[in-house]
C-alpha cells in the first residue's frame, strides 16, 4: 500500500493522472503525447518545487517513509552470500539490529577491487507493516541487539572484515526489560569498543538517527549520510514535549536542533551526504541503493590502505575535533 | 528542593584557586537559613550540621543533593592544594537555538547563577594518598547536562590521566545530553568513550560515582562504564526516564525501579556506598587495584 504524504500529494496525483492518459491512449489508440509531455514538465516542476525547500520536519516524515530502502535492502541489492548471524550469546536475539557476513558484488569491468570481498555488515532493521514490525520492534533496539552488533563487530576485527553499519531508528527502546538489561551500559560498551575496533568502519545514517540507540553502532571512521535521512540528539516530538511542554511543536524543534543531512555536514558530525532522487528514496528506491553503494565502496577504498594505528587515530580524532567552544 | 539547600549549593569556601570573577552574584546578599527539613522524613535538621554530614540525613539517611565544589572538598585530601582543569571553558550557541529563551542567554543566567562555567568541575589531586584525576558533575547547572564544554574537560580528564598514568574518577549527576547542542551533545558521548578506550589501555582504573540522577546520554556512556561503579543511595539511574518508558510500556513501573538498589539487584553496578565512606571506598579500591599498601 502507498503510503503519501501531505506535502507529496500533490506530485503523486499529477503522476497519477499522466498515469491514467497513458492508459488511455494505450486503450483508445489516441494520441495525448502532447498533453501526457504538458503534464510531466509540469510534474517535474512541481517536484523540484517541493523537494527543493523541504523543511526539516518533512525531512524527518520522510527518514521515517515505511518505502524507504532498509538495511536488508541495501543488503540485498549491493552484496552477495549473505549470512545472517543471529544472538548475543547472553541468551536473547534481537530482531531490531541485523548483522551478518556478505561479499561486495562484483562489478564486472568497472570493479573497483572490492567486488567479491568479504564484509560485516550491521544494522538497524525495521518492518514494512504492523507484523513485521511487531517483530523488529520497530526498529528500536534492546541491549541485546547491542550487544549482538558488538559481538560481531569483534569477529569482524579478528579476521580482519571491514564493518559497515547502517543506522535506522527512533531510538533505543525505553521499555523496562531494556533497563533490567542495561540499556545505558550496553550503548555505552559500544561506544567505546567501536572506538577500539582495528578494522576499517564505515557508517551509514540511512533514515532516522535517534539518539544513543543510533550512535552506539555509529563510531566509525567515516559516517555518510542520505540526504533525506536526519540525525538527533533526541526526536523532534520529545524535544518539543520537554522545551515547549507540547508535542505539537515538533516542526519548531526540527528546526532548532539541526537535524538534517545539510546541518549535519556543517556540523562536521557527518563526512559526506549521498543525495537522493528528487521525490526522495522511497519512491526511488534502487537508485538510493546504488548511490549508497558507491558511495560507501568509495570511501571504504580509502580506508583499506591504511595501517591499524592509522585507523585507530583517523576515528578518534574525527570524533576527538567534534563540538566547538571558548576559553575565557 | 528547599531554600536552605539552595544555600549549600552556593557555598564555595572551597576552591581558592577558582577565578575571582567567578564569585557569587554582586548585590544580592545571601541570607543563610539555619534550619532545612529533610524530604526524607520531614526531620528539621541544623544546616551546620547537615553540612558536617556531607548533607546526608542522620536520621534516615536521605542524600540532600550537593553542588560540585563541596563534593570534591569532601573528597579532596587536601582541598586548597589541588589543581583546577578547563574551569575557563565556554560553551559556545552553535546551533542558533532558542526555545522559550535563546540558549546563549541561558548560559548567560546559568554562569550568573552557579559563578561557574558550565555543569562540571575537574581537579587533580591525591583523594585518599592517591593520586587522580577527579572530577564531579553540578546538576544546578542546566541540569547537569552534557554539552561540548562537559563534553571536552571529562575527555581531557581521561587523557590527563592516561599520560600522568594516575586513575580517574567521575561522580555523574545528570539529565543527560544537553538538548540545546543537538547532536552535538550527543557526539559527546562517543569523544569522552574513546578517551576512556585510551585510558584502559594505559592501565589505569576508572570509577565512575553514580549520583541522583544519572539518566540518557551521559548514563549510556562513561558513566556506566566504570571499571568499579559506585552508586549513591536511592538515586535515580538509567538510560530513558520513568515517564517515557510508562508511557511506552502503558503499566505502571514496579516500586523501586531504576533506583540503585534495583540496578545493585540486577548486577548493573558493583556496590552502593552511603555518602561519607565515599572517600574511604575510593582509597581502599583504588589502593588495591594499584597495589598500594593500605592507607597508614
Amino acid at each position: 500500500m502507498d503510503v503519501v504524504l501531505d506535502f507529496e500529494r500533490p506530485i503523486v496525483e499529477l503522476k497519477r493522472r499522466i498515469q491514467q492518459l497513458r492508459e488511455l491512449q494505450e486503450a483508445n489508440g489516441v494520441d495525448l503525447s502532447a498533453s501526457i509531455e504538458q503534464l510531466e514538465v509540469q510534474a517535474r516542476r512541481l517536484q523540484e518545487n517541493i523537494f527543493g525547500k523541504l523543511t526539516p520536519w518533512q525531512r524527518t516524515q520522510l527518514a521515517r517513509h515505511p518505502h524507504r530502502p532498509y538495511t536488508l535492502d541495501y543488503v540485498d541489492g549491493l552484496f552477495t552470500e549473505w549470512t545472517e548471524l543471529h544472538g548475543d550469546r547472553c541468551g536473547y536475539d534481537d530482531h531490531a539490529i541485523v548483522g551478518g557476513t556478505a561479499r561486495f558484488k562484483h562489478l564486472g569491468a568497472a570493479d573497483d577491487g572490492l567486488g567479491g570481498k568479504p564484509v560485516l555488515i550491521v544494522g538497524h532493521q525495521k518492518g514494512r507493516n504492523t507484523k513485521e514490525n511487531l517483530f523488529r520492534n520497530f526498529g528500536m533496539a534492546r541491549p541485546d541487539g547491542y550487544r549482538k552488533a558488538m559481538r560481531l563487530f569483534r569477529l569482524a576485527e579478528r579476521f580482519g572484515l571491514p564493518i559497515l553499519t547502517f543506522i535506522d531508528t527512533s531510538g533505543a527502546y525505553p521499555g523496562l526489560d531494556a533497563e533490567e538489561r542495561g540499556q545505558a551500559e550496553a550503548i555505552a560498551r559500544n561506544i567505546m569498543e567501536m572506538a577500539t575496533l582495528k578494522v576499517p568502519v564505515v557508517c551509514l545514517v540511512a533514515g532516522e538517527g535517534g539518539s544513543g540507540g543510533a550512535l552506539a553502532i555509529g563510531v566509525a571512521n567515516r559516517v555518510l549520510m542520505l540526504e533525506n535521512s536526519v540525525y538527533s540528539v533526541i526526536s523532534p516530538e520529545g524535544c518539543a514535549a520537554i522545551l515547549w511542554r507540547d508535542r505539537a511543536e515538533a516542526s519548531r524543534a526540527a528546526e532548532a536542533l539541526r537535524i538534517t543531512a545539510s546541518d549535519c555536514l556543517s556540523l562536521g558530525v557527518v563526512d559526506e551526504v549521498v543525495p537522493e532522487e528528487l521525490g526522495g528514496a522511497h519512491r526511488y528506491a534502487s537508485q538510493t541503493v546504488a548511490a549508497v553503494g558507491a558511495a560507501v565502496r568509495r570511501h571504504l577504498t580509502e580506508l583499506l590502505p591504511l595501517s591499524t594505528q592509522e585507523l585507530l587515530d583517523d576515528r578518534y580524532d574525527r570524533f576527538r575535533r567534534l563540538g566547538a567552544f571558548d576559553a575565557a | 528542593m528547599s531554600q536552605g539547600t539552595r544555600w549549600f549549593e552556593q557555598r564555595r569556601d572551597f576552591v581558592a584557586s577558582v577565578p575571582p570573577d567567578s564569585a557569587p552574584a554582586a548585590g544580592k546578599p545571601e541570607t543563610p537559613e539555619l534550619f532545612t527539613k529533610c524530604p526524607g522524613c520531614a526531620e528539621v535538621v541544623f544546616n551546620d550540621v547537615l553540612v558536617k554530614q556531607q548533607f546526608v540525613c542522620a536520621k534516615c539517611d536521605h542524600h540532600f543533593r550537593v553542588g560540585a565544589v563541596d563534593r570534591l572538598r569532601a573528597l579532596c585530601d587536601d582541598p586548597p592544594s589541588v589543581l583546577l582543569h578547563d574551569a575557563d571553558l565556554l560553551a559556545r550557541d552553535q546551533l542558533g537555538f532558542i526555545d522559550s529563551k535563546p540558549y546563549a542567554k541561558r548560559l548567560v543566567d546559568a554562569r550568573k547563577k552557579s559563578g561557574r562555567n558550565d555543569a562540571f568541575i575537574s581537579v587533580a589531586g591525591p583523594v585518599a594518598g592517591v593520586d587522580m584525576e577527579i572530577g564531579s558533575f553540578d546538576f544546578s547547572f542546566l541540569g547537569g547536562s552534557m554539552g561540548a564544554v562537559v563534553g571536552e574537560m571529562i575527555t581531557r580528564l581521561f587523557e590527563r590521566a592516561a599520560d600522568r598514568k594516575v586513575p580517574a574518577v567521575v561522580i555523574s549527576a545528570s539529565g543527560g545530553a544537553r538538548m540545546q547542542e543537538g547532536v552535538l551533545s550527543l557526539m559527546q558521548m562517543a569523544k569522552t568513550c574513546a578517551a576512556l578506550a585510551r585510558l584502559r589501555d594505559a592501565g589505569m582504573p576508572y570509577v565512575s560515582v553514580l549520583t541522583h540522577p544519572t539518566t540518557g546520554g551521559v548514563a549510556a556512556s562513561f558513566a556506566m562504564l566504570g571499571d568499579v561503579i559506585v552508586a549513591e543511595p536511592g538515586a535515580l539511574i538509567g538510560f530513558a526516564g520513568p515517564r517515557v518508558i510508562r508511557e511506552t510500556i502503558g503499566q505502571e513501573l514496579p516500586a523501586g525501579f531504576q533506583t540503585s538498589e534495583y540496578l545493585l539487584e540486577h548486577g548493573l553496578i558493583d556496590l552502593i556506598v552511603s555518602r561519607p565512606q565515599l572517600k574511604p571506598t575510593l582509597g581502599r579500591l583504588l589502593r588495591q587495584l594499584l597495589n598500594l599498601p593500605p592507607m597508614g
